[in-house]
């Protein structure tokens, strides 16, 4: 538990630079539609959410499918551009970057994508597209990248007969690890894993989650692990953050989770998910109704709408992220 | 007929596929009971047969590739309609039986709703096909369906399209066509997969209420094990086209007797488990079904492998308790029953 305790602790000291800073980041994509194709209204994807990463931590991002959390995890490479808000990488803010001064950062930053079928260059094999980053980024001289590549993919666990092989000669597994080892080709510090094992059987997603630590350990990256899976989350990440309609709601550490959960609807995620236990039966916990629509989200709470503690305010106003106890933080005016 | 009589027996079900790369045999000899009022699990990785065991119940395979194997039994005994072969009944009592005695609903409820018609007319049309009500009647118990899957304002919503509503409602709208002709058995695969966790919960719960009140016998198809363990009564293990292990609900997860099943139960991470601890995994990928070995089908990635493994395939032993395991060496069963299993029936 070494890890969790040292990452919690640079969470904690507000001296220490984060890796990764983001204030205030919103995201709203223009619905189009009707007479001229004019704009009708705004998704309010990402709705103001600041958050830090520290060097060598894992934060989990959770929430349910449209809460925002992919976008958030694409706006923090800037796959896609912000609408307002800052992004500091290693203390220079990248947010108005054009794609020249962007470059170095694109190298030190990656991301994994959940179906890396749809990620891949299927015309490409696995060595010919890890060549492709290794040389755009100039990782190695040129007379090294094929060791290096080599290097790669016996460092995500395929066989060496994978180099002169297409994606869809392999199975979603082995798949997932040419993901990985696309992301890893240009060495970066920094990753988004976006739903990394949620496409996986449980046997193979196991297989997965072990080289994600592995590599974390060995190469010190620091990674941004966005999931719906709690379970999996609790796992492997030091640190949670908790989206609601392009929100987050609480921030905690994964140790102790389920004991320090406060959010009503943390509390209900984890209630809502049954334990592998047959002796341990218990009514799941049960929420009212539907997610808001993200076009016209509710003036207060958006979760008031579902909330079993909801009281008069939560309707009017929107209750602010405060600090709780070890770098908890909650949005909630009942807790 | 005495109650204990399972309501659904399959028999050495055989599915065989033809394919531009040959032949595969899905599914192989697959036997189980289900008996009234209970849960079946059927839970397994991808490509195991799990999905395919369930449309040949249903006979929804398609024709002109996949074949049932004229071994293949697959009996209901519908209180109403006497004991049938499915695996040998004609199409038209098929058509009878199907949305009627037995009905399925699936994981991606946009897909098997038809998007051009009100959700209304989708629960008539089964009433339609399967009862003498006229249509006044029809619309009220199809309202009334709605109301049981707890759908709000169900007057107003029967008349939306299924993409005016949203995942786990277009759910509720098939548990609500699936159920409107009170069913002896519901085939539910993956019924929540593409659904959000909170959601799930919802429906999950729906069917464990409706289960109690209708006395529906369900098999449920997951990769779930929480949901299993929750709310299953029975288990059957499938691994490439195999059953490999079947047991009551506690003691398959207490002590799993096939070397895959305890792998399975240890490889998904635990509540309040120690974090970034290594899981234990299972080495290797599922067998080709157009390759499959000669011996156990799960020998090379097992870790209690003998020589007799790779040789030789196991069958489908019952145990002195009456639990099937297809392995040559299955794990240790604990000499003292523990009270955990000893519950078991209560439940």
């Amino acid at each position: 538990m070494t890890a969790v305790d040292s990452a919690a602790a640079k969470a904690t000291a507000a001296s220490a630079e984060p890796l990764l800073r983001v204030e205030g980041l919103v995201k709203h994509f223009p619905v189009r539609g009707g007479v001229l194709n004019a704009v009708r209204g705004h998704v309010h994807a990402v709705n103001g959410v600041s958050l830090a990463v520290y060097r060598g931590e894992v934060v989990g991002v959770v929430g349910e499918s449209g809460c925002g959390k992919s976008t958030l995890g694409k706006l923090v490479i800037r796959l896609i551009e912000p609408t307002r808000g800052t992004i500091t990488y290693a203390g220079q803010e990248i947010t108005g970057l054009g794609h020249a001064d962007l470059m170095p950062f694109r190298r030190k930053m990656q991301i994994i994508f959940q179906d890396p079928f749809s990620s891949l260059n299927p015309r490409l094999t696995v060595a010919g597209l890890l060549k492709e980053a290794v040389r755009f980024h100039r990782v190695v001289p040129p007379g090294e990248v094929d060791a290096y590549v080599s290097g790669l993919i016996a460092k995500v666990g395929l066989r060496t007969e994978a180099r002169g092989k297409f994606p869809h000669e392999f199975s979603g597994g082995q798949r997932q690890r040419i993901g990985i080892a696309r992301a890893l080709a240009t060495n970066p510090e920094f990753i988004v894993a976006d739903e990394p094992v949620s496409a996986l059987d449980v046997s193979i997603q196991a297989q997965v989650l072990n080289l994600m630590t592995d590599l974390k350990t060995d190469l010190g990256l620091t990674i941004l692990f966005i999931s719906h899976d709690l379970k999996v989350v609790e796992h492997f990440c030091d640190r949670v953050l908790v989206m609601y309609l392009g929100f987050v709601v609480e921030e905690l550490p994964c140790a102790r989770l389920h004991e320090r959960a406060m959010h009503p609807y943390t509390r209900a995620l984890l209630g809502a998910n049954p334990i592998d236990d047959p002796d341990d039966r218990r009514p799941l916990t049960i929420l009212k109704g539907d997610v808001p629509s993200p076009l016209t989200p509710p003036k207060g709470c958006p979760f008031a709408g579902r909330c079993p503690q909801v009281i008069d305010r939560c309707r009017s106003e929107m209750p602010p992220l405060e600090n709780k106890s070890d770098g908890q933080r909650v949005a909630c005016w009942a807790v | 007929m005495s109650t204990t009589d399972p309501i659904l027996s399959v028999r050495r079900l055989t599915v065989g596929f033809r394919t531009d790369l040959g032949a595969v045999t899905a599914v192989d000899d697959v036997s189980f009971d289900l008996a009234p009022g209970r849960t079946l699990a059927i839970v397994g990785e991808s490509g195991c047969g799990k999905t395919v065991t369930s449309k040949a119940i249903m006979r929804l395979l398609p024709e002109r590739t996949a074949r049932i194997a004229p071994a293949s039994e697959i009996i209901l005994r519908d209180p109403e309609l006497g004991p049938i072969d499915l695996a040998k009944a004609s199409d038209s009592q098929m058509r009878d039986i199907r949305g009627s005695r037995i009905a399925m609903i699936f994981q991606e409820p946009m897909t098997s709703l038809n998007p051009v018609f009100r959700v209304g007319w989708q629960i008539e049309e089964a009433l339609k096909y399967h009862t003498d009500l006229d249509a006044r009647r029809r619309r009220e118990r199809a309202i009334e369906m709605l109301r049981i899957v707890e759908i709000p304002s169900p007057e107003k919503r029967i008349d939306d399209y299924p993409h005016q509503m949203s995942g786990g409602m277009r759910q509720r709208v098939m548990i609500a066509i699936a159920l409107c002709c009170e069913p002896a058995v519901l085939i539910a695969d993956e019924p929540t997969t593409a659904l959000d966790v909170t959601i799930q919960a919802q429906i999950l719960e729906l069917m464990a209420g409706l289960k109690q009140k209708l006395g529906t016998a369900i098999i449920l198809i997951t990769h779930n094990l929480g949901v299993v363990a929750q709310f299953c009564d029975e288990v059957m293990v499938m691994y490439a086209g195999r059953a490999i292990e079947s047991a009551p609900i506690r003691d398959l997860f207490h002590h799993p007797r096939h070397p895959y099943t305890r792998a399975l139960l240890d490889s998904i991470p635990k509540a309040g488990g120690r974090q970034h601890a290594k899981l234990p995994t299972i080495e290797g990928i599922v067998p080709s079904l157009y390759d499959l070995p000669k011996g156990c089908r799960f020998a090379d990635r097992c870790a209690h492998r003998q020589d007799r493994c790779v040789a030789q395939e196991p069958t489908l032993d019952a145990d002195a308790s009456g639990r099937r395991v297809r392995c040559h060496f299955p794990l240790a069963q604990p000499r003292v029953a523990p009270s955990a299993s000893a519950r078991g029936g209560a439940a």
